[in-house]
């Protein structure tokens, strides 16, 4: 019977729930964080019930299943990466705020305890990285690129939902860390030997472990889709240097993926083998070396940060330049800066560890080599400044985040300088001074470009506004939580107040640390009014809809559709004549609708179960993996393994719209847009925006 | 870089003075010197110089951005009928300038920190005032407390380093368990430290005092306790703690190394240690040589400790020299060695 249970749990037990240490020893401080634990497993379970309630209760499973699921529409995936995105962000903002208040009252102490600490760290960052940046970007750019580059779908779309589902298994894992407990703590670089078994045997770092692998498998695929994608299926005349800027930085962003991922997969793999297998890569005896796992790491690290950042900067160029209502400034340095930043990003991975011993050469070329960095990324900046330079700038939502950006990025600019030199390094190193630093990136680099985004491409996406004054308001709480909550981790990281303590001795420090939490509750707050943001705009949605599909009068081809587009995005494949295409097309005669002199039947890709299949059984194989289940283990590698044969016998693999559908839709629409008075951007915030842009010869911009 | 570290503060009284201001409000009322804003030694000196430089020499090109985007933003706002260029998109002299200016500022960032780099190696030896040996310490790194070896004295502590001032430091340093990171912010760099592997650092201190050091690198539920107190104190000091120490210190043994290599505090070693009233050393105090802030004082330990412990052989423990029961007054030494 015992024999049974353990074949089949295998080492998940009672100590697995997240209040158990409680019962076993049962201390204020144990009780206190079991109650924040068990609070935390019960919301994923609530949400869980929640979700299957609203789905069972409106009869959605079946098209949940093949409107969503199964699509291998590039929109709809999109829109699935984001949504994970944002559950995760939500997640990982509680678990910062839970840390802030620790430090803030952790003079001497603090209420949670210094495992319980840890993990929070550890998922904040892991989830932060791999679970909601990456997805977030991702689905940016799945949504936003072919419709730049004017094709229909990526280059694989079956692959792009294998994609989703192995990003989706990931952060099911981690979700389901809450509630069988517990995960890692050992940071979201996974340092050995801290997490070889001999110092950490636990399931914890098993957990991290194939979380962080299914990521790193979905973003390599997702690399490969989108560099072949804008490769090879761009429309006619849309040549290299006629891409939006924003498709640039996508093809650089997966172009860095893919030589950016495989090194932490093959990281985390051979700590795998050396926790599974008793292998010695990264153990302190037997030959390993726990600093080829640190060079690893980087190698993928450093180039992630660029993954993370440029997409972003894709965004924020097309923000400034249609808010601004101008050309954007420098289009060929801001090409060249940005290959500039992602080639270089290969040849610094070592600053992340000057402090490892290594001479005092290395590390002086590598600081410099940061530097060099320093000088494209600087030139976008200004090139951005340029753009708005003798504009007329539109204080729209994407217009609010993208100027605290720029302030905002150069302050993390200076400090990454700062970083960059060894000896000064020798200093702030490890200290929260290096937190602050990435956060001073990735808040108003990342963050703030995929919000932003988010408030650009949603009335594209759904066909509605987003409502401004909500909108507005978040961002400056975003903005302004953001400044208190890091800020003064500048100030500590400078008093040598380490990263990841749960505790600390200077009084000097609580000042600062207070400062923080509060700061990081008006980010909690903004986390709230993005929430309310998007319900106000749903239950709005009648009065700010943009069927026109333009309603910032942009410049590249996914305004020239309708909002929402259709699934084959363009009736027609258009042509392209210039850099700006459809700002050049509503400029010239022909107008911002032409009609097409005849359609063709389109092919798409028909939907297909690789994707959830592979998230199930992606799942169940790290579950196993993390528990010792070995039968599950054995069982799903054997499902997925049949699935993929049996989709090479799929015969059914497209699905063909006939002309007069795609005729009828078009037709239709384009009678409706013709009955849409335009609107100058006067009125762009208005009801009075249906998505329709005055023509520039009309003075469409006063 | 043959400047050593101590000539990198000439002549900058001034920024010196901001540096010290800015230090002030940094650390508030706090008395012991945590941060190298409030430098007690030749590196910690020169890397707040450094960090001065380095962030004026980067306000050139980032105070533009913060100073001229307010200024754009309004200036060229929707509605403010200012000059408007929709087409405009590129102009050399910019161009030039965008470039140029930050190739420059990075030329001479460049130069400045691989001088700096070289200058504040924390593998180069430092020249100390008089022509004095360096103070050779053995460090080892374990869960969750410092042990501190004196190979030329042939005492060790824990939690404690007690160094003279104005002398060199000479730092050797392993960790007896995962990677983790050696850091005295007042006196200078902070050095990795990991198993099987020796990394050193140099280190000096101007003036005497206690300041707090500390693991960089999360090691486990114990990291921010893993702490230690570096006593920086005058030369004859320094002759009486080696020895008291040498003469009433504990005896590093191996039931006492194992004590160490358990996973735990130096406070809760200490009073696990009183508890068992281990160490044939009660100087009347109760406590054995452990305090609340986990200080342990070894007279007697196996040769080459350290070397042993980076190679993982087991230490010779037949080589610890016979204990002299020597009760001594090492705790009324320690009382007059604090400053
Ligand atoms: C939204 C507001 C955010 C807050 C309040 C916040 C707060 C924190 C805090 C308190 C820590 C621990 C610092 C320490 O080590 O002592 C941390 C670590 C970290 N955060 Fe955030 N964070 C936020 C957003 C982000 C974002 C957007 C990202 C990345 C996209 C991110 C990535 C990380 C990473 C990678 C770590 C390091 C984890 C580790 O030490 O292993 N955070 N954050
Ligand atoms: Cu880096
Ligand atoms: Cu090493």
């Amino acid at each position: 019977m015992n024999h049974w249970a353990e074949w089949l749990l295998g080492r998940l037990d009672w100590s697995a729930l997240p209040f158990w240490d409680a019962i076993v020893d049962p201390t204020t401080k144990n009780i206190v964080n079991a109650i924040i634990a068990s609070g935390a497993g019960a919301m994923v379970i609530l949400g869980g019930l929640i979700a299957i309630g609203v789905l069972t209760w409106t009869r959605r499973w079946r098209w949940l299943w093949s409107e969503w699921l199964t699509s291998p529409d590039h929109k709809k995936i999109g829109i699935m990466f984001i949504v994970i995105a944002l559950v995760m962000l939500a997640r990982a903002v509680i678990e910062a705020v839970f840390m802030r208040l620790q430090q803030a009252v952790g003079l001497g102490g603090g209420f949670l305890t210094a495992e319980h600490f840890g993990q929070l760290f550890t998922t904040h960052g892991t989830i932060m990285v791999f679970f909601m940046a990456m997805p977030f970007l991702t689905g940016i750019i799945n949504y936003v690129m072919p419709l730049q580059i004017g094709t229909r779908d990526l280059s694989f779309p079956v692959m792009n939902s294998v994609s989703l589902g192995l990003t989706a298994a990931g952060a099911a894992l981690v979700m389901v860390s809450l509630i069988l407990a517990p995960f890692s703590t050992g940071g979201w670089s996974g340092y050995p030997s801290f997490t070889e078994s001999a110092a950490n045997p636990g399931a914890g770092v098993d957990y991290w472990i194939w979380a962080v692998t299914l990521s790193t498998l979905s973003s390599t695929l997702t690399g490969i889709n989108f560099a072949v994608t804008i490769y090879k299926k761009r429309a006619p005349g849309m040549s290299w240097f006629r891409l939006p800027l924003f498709t640039w930085t996508a093809l650089c962003t997966a172009i860095l993926m893919i030589f950016g991922m495989p090194p932490l997969t093959v990281a985390t793999a051979l700590l795998a083998l050396d926790r599974y297998l008793d292998f010695h890569f990264f153990t302190a005896d037997l030959g390993g070396n726990m600093m080829n796992y640190v060079n690893l790491f980087w190698a993928f690290g450093h180039p992630e940060v660029y993954i993370l950042i440029l997409p972003a900067f894709g965004i924020f160029s097309e923000i400034f330049s249609t808010f601004s209502g101008k050309k954007l400034y420098g289009y060929g340095a801001l090409v060249i800066a940005t290959m500039a930043i992602a080639v270089l990003s290969f040849t610094v991975w070592l600053h992340h560890f000057f402090t490892m011993g290594q001479s005092a050469h290395i590390n002086a070329i590598f600081g410099i080599a940061t530097m060099l960095i320093g000088i494209p990324t600087g030139v976008k900046v200004y090139d951005w400044m340029l753009t708005m330079f003798r504009g007329r700038i539109r204080f729209a939502v994407p217009m609010i985040y993208a100027v605290g950006f720029i302030i905002l990025f150069a302050i993390g600019g200076l400090t990454g300088i700062i970083l960059a030199v060894p000896s000064v390094d020798y200093q702030i190193h490890n200290s929260l001074f290096l937190v602050a630093h990435f956060h001073n990136m990735l808040i108003p680099g990342l963050l703030f470009g995929m919000l932003g985004g988010t408030n650009f491409w949603f009335p594209k996406a759904f066909g509605f506004r987003l409502e401004e004054r909500w909108g507005r308001r978040a961002a400056l709480c975003w903005i302004v939580g953001f400044m208190l909550a890091f800020f003064p981790l500048y100030a500590l990281g400078v008093l040598g107040m380490p990263r990841r303590s749960a505790a600390f001795f200077e009084p000097a420090y609580l000042p600062w640390t207070l400062a923080a939490a509060v700061g990081a509750l008006i980010i909690l707050l903004a986390m709230l009014l993005l929430l309310i943001q998007l319900w106000v705009s749903i239950r709005d949605r009648d009065t700010n809809r943009v069927p026109a599909g333009d309603p910032w009068d942009g410049r590249s081809l996914e305004w020239s559709v309708s909002a929402p587009p259709p699934e084959y995005n363009f009736p027609v494949i258009p042509e392209v004549h210039s850099r700006d295409a459809y700002m050049r097309q509503k400029e010239n005669g022909r107008g911002a609708h032409p009609r097409p002199d005849e359609y063709t039947d389109i092919v798409m890709p028909a939907n297909s179960a690789m994707g959830p299949i592979m998230a199930a059984t992606g799942f169940l194989i790290a579950f196993g993996l993390t528990w010792y289940e070995w039968w599950l283990v054995a069982a799903a590698g054997i499902v997925s393994l049949i699935a993929l044969v049996a989709r090479g016998y799929v015969r059914q693999r497209t699905r063909t719209i006939p002309a007069q559908t795609v005729r009828r839709e078009h037709e239709a629409w384009l009678e409706r847009v013709s009955r849409i008075r335009p609107v100058s951007r006067r009125e762009e915030q208005t009801p009075a925006n249906q998505g329709l842009a005055m023509s520039p010869l009309e003075g469409a911009i006063q | 870089m043959s400047h050593p570290p101590v000539t990198a503060q000439t002549a900058c009284r001034y920024r010196a003075f901001l540096a010290g201001l800015l230090s002030i409000l940094l650390t508030g009322c706090s008395q012991t010197p945590i941060s190298f804003l409030d430098p007690q030694g030749p590196v910690a000196t020169a890397q707040r110089h450094q960090f001065g430089l380095i962030i004026a020499l980067t306000s050139i090109v980032v105070l533009p951005v913060l100073i001229l985007t307010p200024w754009i933003v309004i200036r060229y706002r929707y509605g403010a009928q200012s000059a408007y260029r929709p087409r405009w998109g590129f102009s050399k002299l910019a161009d030039i300038a965008i470039w140029g200016i930050p190739f420059l500022v990075v030329v001479v960032l460049a130069t400045v920190a691989w001088r700096s780099t070289l200058a504040l190696d924390p593998y180069r030896p430092i020249q100390g005032d008089q022509k004095t040996e360096p103070l050779r310490v053995q460090v080892v790194g374990f869960d969750w407390k410092w042990l501190f070896i004196y190979p030329d004295q042939g005492i060790a502590t824990v939690n404690e380093l007690v160094v003279p001032a104005h002398r060199p430091l000479a730092l050797e340093l392993t960790s007896a368990s995962v990677m983790q990171g050696f850091f005295i912010p007042a006196l200078g760099s902070q050095i990795d430290v990991m198993n099987r592997m020796v990394t050193q650092l140099h280190l000096e201190a101007d003036h005497t005092g206690e300041f707090p050091g500390k693991n960089m690198q999360y090691n486990g539920k114990g990291f921010s306790h893993q702490r230690f107190v570096t006593r920086v104190v005058d030369e004859q000091t320094f002759h009486n703690f080696v020895a008291h120490t040498g003469e009433g210190g504990m005896t590093l043994d191996a039931r006492m190394f194992d004590r160490l290599m358990a996973q735990n505090t130096g406070k809760t070693l200490a009073q696990s240690l009183a508890r068992a009233d281990v160490g044939s050393n009660n100087d009347g105090d109760g406590k054995g040589r452990g305090d609340d802030a986990g200080r342990l004082r070894f007279g007697h330990l196996p040769d080459d400790l350290f070397n042993d412990i980076v190679g993982h052989v087991s230490p010779d423990w037949a080589s610890i020299p016979v204990a002299s029961t020597g009760k001594a007054n090492d705790a009324s030494s320690s009382q007059e060695a604090r400053p």
